[in-house]
């Protein structure tokens, strides 16, 4: 029997879908091991972002309020304390999970399985299966200290629907820590955005260095992924070269998507690209070159110069 | 400043589509692949070197960055502690292990034993190694330590040769700006390899790195000869005290199931509208 501790992600008072995604898991861990999941709000507006967490079944959502901007060091000795109770801490494999979660598990000297695919659930015994090697092998692993810290792949759990209902909820204290004395927070510039989220929209259009400038990303991919309705991505050298903000990086070092529909634009899709999307259920690749590698993920592949290809394209979808 | 980097040796990353799984599943076999430097651990070493020198003179080194890497003590390991030698690095450390009595644990474990003989004023160290992907040796190292971590660091200023730093890191939805008091681990982004990176306080403001666009800086011939003399302490984990006690135990792997179907090469634009609206339906 596991009892399962969910952290939270909150941005700007509310939980992020992330949070939902860990929920997820959570309850796998929980009903294969005939355990329960609560879930702990941290961090500024944890008050607010508890009584929305209340709708999803958990036994009761613990309050940590934290004012002021996230740093790892602020937080990870409230999530050790709180987490003494449970056996298993999961968060999303997001950034933040990522920053906190280890911290935390070095405080209660846990092994951490990070960003895993699935839970498996034999004979009551726990194990983790994880991407590795950019995704091209898939390991099983088992934690052998008392607890474990999971953190999961966003692309790999849907996100918790509301089941009703309203967990109880209970202030927990918040721990010091004197590592948080040397990090002082100085701001965090958020980027926003009217489209969906990279990490769990339908349709993705990414554009590669093919595009050449920033001011073609806005005028030949945004019309393209705005008549969509889709998120924007983008490869790693487009980020570089500072077409579009590190935000939007799909592959091994960026995010990992999984959509209906992938489009990937002037991509030539090196190893750690196709790490980030090739889960993806339907990938169509742009591009000049038809021996480009992403040849080997594209159901659907378009031989053509993405400046009159793709400027076509949205007008054919745009009469749909 | 002196500043440990760790590096350990991967399986070619850009050919990791070939690895292989043995018969029984219970180990990763890269036969036929190169061992390279993680490359996530080389734009960390390009960091460290841009720390502890003034670049707009040349060779002038201006602190101390020495390399760890764990492994087998084999012409691998030492070729790659040679290889960050040669960019610039001024000693290396070897300890001797075997991988597979490696998990993240053991490895924060082992690293905190050298930071405790080293005393650096920063560990500056790849996120995530490019075989097992986990992004949680450098933060299990700085709890270890009681020292603070910044993650995903894409921009790094210090003026007071790194007992303050302001650090600009990569998040999710945005970047993050904190100031640090070291002594700190570091980990570092993609973007660590932009030409204004780095502002050590002592190579002049404004210099322009040059673009690099795949890993960090090339070796000189001169930096490849001086290499040879530069010296490398080798050690075991016992010399050491570090308990190896793994608590991951990797049970299976499996190769992922390949991408089922052909490439359908589509005519134009209005032939992939009508294939993904009619016959794919997801739009």
């Amino acid at each position: 029997m596991a009892n399962v501790l969910v952290v939270a992600e909150l941005l700007e008072g509310k939980a992020r879908k992330t949070t939902l995604c860990a929920v997820t898991a959570a309850k796998q861990i929980a009903e294969g091991t005939g355990g329960s999941f609560d879930i702990l709000s941290i961090g500024e507006g944890a008050g607010a972002a508890a009584d929305e967490l209340a709708g999803y079944g958990a036994g009761k959502v613990l309050k940590a309020e934290i004012a002021g901007g996230y740093t790892c060091e602020k937080y990870a000795a409230t999530v050790a304390e709180a987490g003494k109770g449970y056996d298993v801490l999961v968060a999303c494999a997001s950034a933040y999970g990522k920053d906190l979660l280890p911290r935390a598990a070095a405080k209660l000297d846990a092994g951490v399985a990070s960003d895993i695919s699935a839970v498996n659930v034999g004979g009551g015994k726990l194990s983790y299966t994880r991407p590795m090697y950019a995704g091209n092998v898939s390991g099983t692993v088992e934690i052998l200290s008392d607890k474990h810290v999971v953190t999961v792949r966003q692309s790999e759990f849907d996100a918790a629907e509301a089941s009703g209902g309203a967990s109880p909820a209970e202030d927990i204290a918040v721990q010091s820590d004197p590592a948080a004395d040397k990090v002082e927070f100085l701001g965090v510039e958020v980027v926003k955005s009217e489209r969906p989220d990279l990490g769990d929209a339908d349709v993705v259009v990414s554009g590669g260095r093919a595009l050449k400038s920033a001011d073609n990303f806005t005028n030949i991919i945004e019309p393209l992924v705005d008549a969509l309705g889709a998120a924007m991505g983008a490869s790693r050298a487009a980020c570089d070269a500072g077409y579009v903000s590190p935000e939007l990086q799909v592959g091994q070092t960026g995010k990992v998507v999984a959509p209906k529909l992938y489009i990937a634009i002037g991509i030539s899709g090196a190893i750690q690209h196709l790490a980030g999307m090739k889960g993806s259920k339907t990938i169509v690749a742009i591009n000049k070159d038809k021996e480009a590698p992403i040849a080997q993920v594209a159901d659907y592949f378009l031989v053509a110069d993405l400046f009159d290809a793709v400027p076509a394209l949205t007008d054919a979808v745009k009469k749909l | 400043m002196k500043i440990l980097v760790s590096i350990k040796r991967v399986a070619d990353p850009d050919n990791a589509s070939k690895l292989k799984v043995s018969a029984d599943g219970t180990a990763v076999t890269s036969e036929g692949l190169e061992w390279k430097m993680n490359p996530f651990d080389d734009w960390s070493l390009e960091a460290a070197l841009r720390l502890t020198e003034n670049a707009a003179e040349k060779n002038a080194r201006v602190g101390e960055v020495v390399l760890v890497s764990i492994g087998p003590n084999d012409e691998h390991t030492q070729r790659i502690i040679r290889e960050g030698l040669a960019k610039g690095a001024e000693r290396g450390i070897l300890v001797e292990a075997d991988d597979g009595n490696l998990d993240a644990g053991v490895v924060s474990s082992i690293l905190k034993a050298i930071v405790d003989k080293e005393s650096p004023d920063l560990v500056v160290m790849g996120k995530q190694a490019a075989d097992g992907d986990s992004n949680v040796a450098g933060t299990s190292l700085a709890e270890k330590l009681g020292w603070p971590v910044i993650n995903s660091a894409m921009k790094i200023m210090t003026a007071d040769d790194g007992k303050t730093l302001e650090v600009q890191r990569e998040l999710d939805t945005g970047v993050a700006t904190v100031k640090v008091t070291g002594p700190a681990v570091l980990t570092t982004s993609d973007r660590i390899l932009h030409p204004e990176s780095v502002q050590n306080g002592v190579t002049p403001d404004g210099h322009q790195y040059a673009k690099l666009e795949v890993g960090g800086r090339y070796a000189s011939l001169k930096g490849i000869m001086q290499a040879k003399k530069k010296p490398i302490d080798q050690m075991s984990i016992g010399d050491l005290g570090v308990d190896t006690a793994k608590v991951l135990n990797y049970t299976k792997f499996e190769l992922p199931p390949a991408r089922s179907g052909e490439t359908t090469f589509v005519e134009d634009a209005a032939d992939l509208v009508d294939k993904l609206h009619n016959t794919a339906k997801v739009i």
